[in-house]
């Protein structure tokens, strides 16, 4: 790694602790993956926010670094394990809220604007084409990747912070044009037309191609929501931080040679692999965090009727305050529906409260079977919401 | 026998080796609170890593590992150094916060467990 003498001046502590500490971390990664340089980043994406995964270990280190660390470019925070202002009305106890909101302190303190969500590309963390950046949560990563065309490593917590303290990053991998290139070619031949087909597609690919970059062919269109439920699910299940979806997606790419089928049975599988539960009593969507046009299908179906389960509708705070604007979040919540903001499923800790979970997320369906030990099912919104209804 | 390697995190240790050939993940895999490695079916499962020179080739699971790191050095339960034949984020990252020399690109199919072993990571030198 060639440092810059602004690079070597924060290395040596001249700059503050946090900021020593976190040159450390992004020097020591370039040199692990061979970077030539650090390179700006131009926005940051933090993940590691839920108590529920940090611990007091994590909540210290992070106070740690909050005493002299501020960021120095835009950055946004993943969800935490609890609605900030209405963790009651999600059972969460009081000792967990208050260590969470220490948590969010520490992150307030360093200058992180506190957005709590998944989707940042949805409330104001936007980058543009070709842009680097350095976000961890690796739906998101991957939609920035490959839907936006900015270029950012899957990072971790840690990494992403130390980006955002010093507005540096290491230059390798996906930042690098001759990495992002399509690896294998996937035929879809099955039909790939709703938001829960999408994360299987996700899965089966994952599943297939590990962390390879496909270029995949065979799907005439999608929307945001399809495309967020494809990002997270192939990068679950996978590992990948990129994907080229033919005619849809931005970035340039040569076709490879090497090519794989994906066929109607294998979705079915998928769906079906992803559906144990025999007995349901919660529906979680919102994974990634619901926008503000899955709010307005979910309060259409709900207008007027009642909820007989616990039904979370996860979502940024930000697309909140919209669907509030436009009656949708009112709608829902008449219906005895949970609009849950800054956290989702995934993260809070709900460990063993639920038997069985319907969700159309196969990403929401990995972690409820691998974190908090419930049956799932995989349907799509208008199920769910039915589901619930019962 | 003298074995050299890549620094990661500068420092110097002395102690046992202890050694894994499988990688280990921090979060989930190692109690925090006691450094008893707790993955079922582990090579090292029910073996403690604190006060080790733990040897092993590469961290994996999830990134939040990087701060179980952490928390075993807050707890004293954290090896005194960390030698990896690859390194990669979860460890790197979680070796520097919790200051704990670490070397990478080392033989480790040399080392075994019980060996007296000095690390001088700055130099890039194990010696046993």
């Amino acid at each position: 790694m060639e440092l810059t003498e602004e690079e070597r001046e924060m290395l040596s502590g001249k700059l503050g602790n946090a900021v020593k500490e976190s040159m450390e971390i992004l020097n020591a990664l370039g040199e692990i993956y061979g970077a030539k340089r650090m390179i700006d980043a131009a926005s940051v994406q933090i993940a590691g926010v839920s108590y529920h995964n940090l611990g007091d270990a994590g909540l210290e280190y992070l106070a740690e670094l909050a005493k002299d660390g501020r960021v120095k470019v835009l950055t946004t925070l993943n969800p935490a394990g609890m609605d900030l202002k209405e963790w009651e009305k999600l059972g969460i106890p009081a000792d967990f809220a208050e260590k969470q909101m220490k948590v969010i302190e520490a992150f307030r303190k360093m200058g992180v604007t506190v957005t709590c969500t998944c989707t940042p590309y949805l409330v104001g963390n936007l980058p543009r084409y070709g842009q680097d950046i350095a976000w961890s949560e690796s739906s998101a990563v991957c939609y920035a990747n490959s839907v936006i065309g900015a270029k950012t490593n899957r990072e971790g917590g840690p990494s992403s912070i130390a980006s955002a303290l010093t507005g540096k990053t290491p230059e390798y991998g996906m930042h690098l044009e001759e990495n992002r290139q399509a690896q294998v070619l996937v035929k879809v031949k099955a039909k790939i037309d709703s938001v829960p087909k999408f994360g299987a597609l996700g899965k089966v690919l994952g599943e297939r191609i590990k962390n390879r970059i496909p270029y995949i062919e065979g799907i005439d269109s999608a929307s945001l929501e399809q495309l967020k439920s494809l990002c997270a699910s192939i990068a679950t299940f996978g590992g990948t931080a990129l994907f080229h979806l033919k005619g849809i997606t931005p970035n340039k790419t040569k076709v490879p040679e090497e090519t794989i089928e994906v066929s109607e049975a294998e979705i079915q599988e998928a769906i079906e692999k992803l559906s144990d539960a025999s007995e349901i009593d919660f529906v979680g969507v919102g994974c990634p965090h619901a926008s503000l046009e899955e709010l307005r299908g979910i309060a259409e179906l709900l207008r007027g009727k009642k909820v007989s389960k616990d039904f979370w509708i996860c979502t940024a705070r930000k697309t909140k305050e919209l669907a509030d604007k436009k009656g949708y979040a009112k709608t829902i919540e008449e219906s005895g529906a949970k609009i849950a903001c800054d956290t989702c499923m995934a993260v809070a800790p709900i460990k063993d409260r639920y038997k069985g979970m319907v969700t159309d997320s196969a990403k929401a369906c990995y972690y409820a079977a691998g974190h908090n030990n419930f049956k799932t099912r995989i349907r799509p919104m208008e199920e769910c919401v039915r589901e619930a209804l019962k | 026998m003298i074995l050299r390697g890549r620094k990661i995190k500068g420092g110097k240790a002395e102690g046992e080796a202890l050694v894994s050939k499988e990688p280990i993940s921090f979060y989930g895999g190692v109690d925090p609170n006691t450094g008893t490695v707790v993955e079922k079916g582990h090579s090292l499962e029910g073996k403690s890593v604190a006060g080790k020179i733990l040897v092993f080739p590469q961290g994996k699971g999830s990134t939040v590992g990087s701060y179980a790191i952490y928390r075993l050095k807050k707890s004293g339960k954290a090896p005194k150094a960390i030698i990896n034949k690859e390194c990669e984020t979860i460890v790197a990252v979680g070796a520097i916060i919790s200051e704990i020399p670490c070397i990478d690109h080392v033989k480790i199919e040399k080392i075994k467990s019980g060996a007296k072993i000095r690390v001088d990571t700055e130099k890039g030198v194990v010696e046993f």
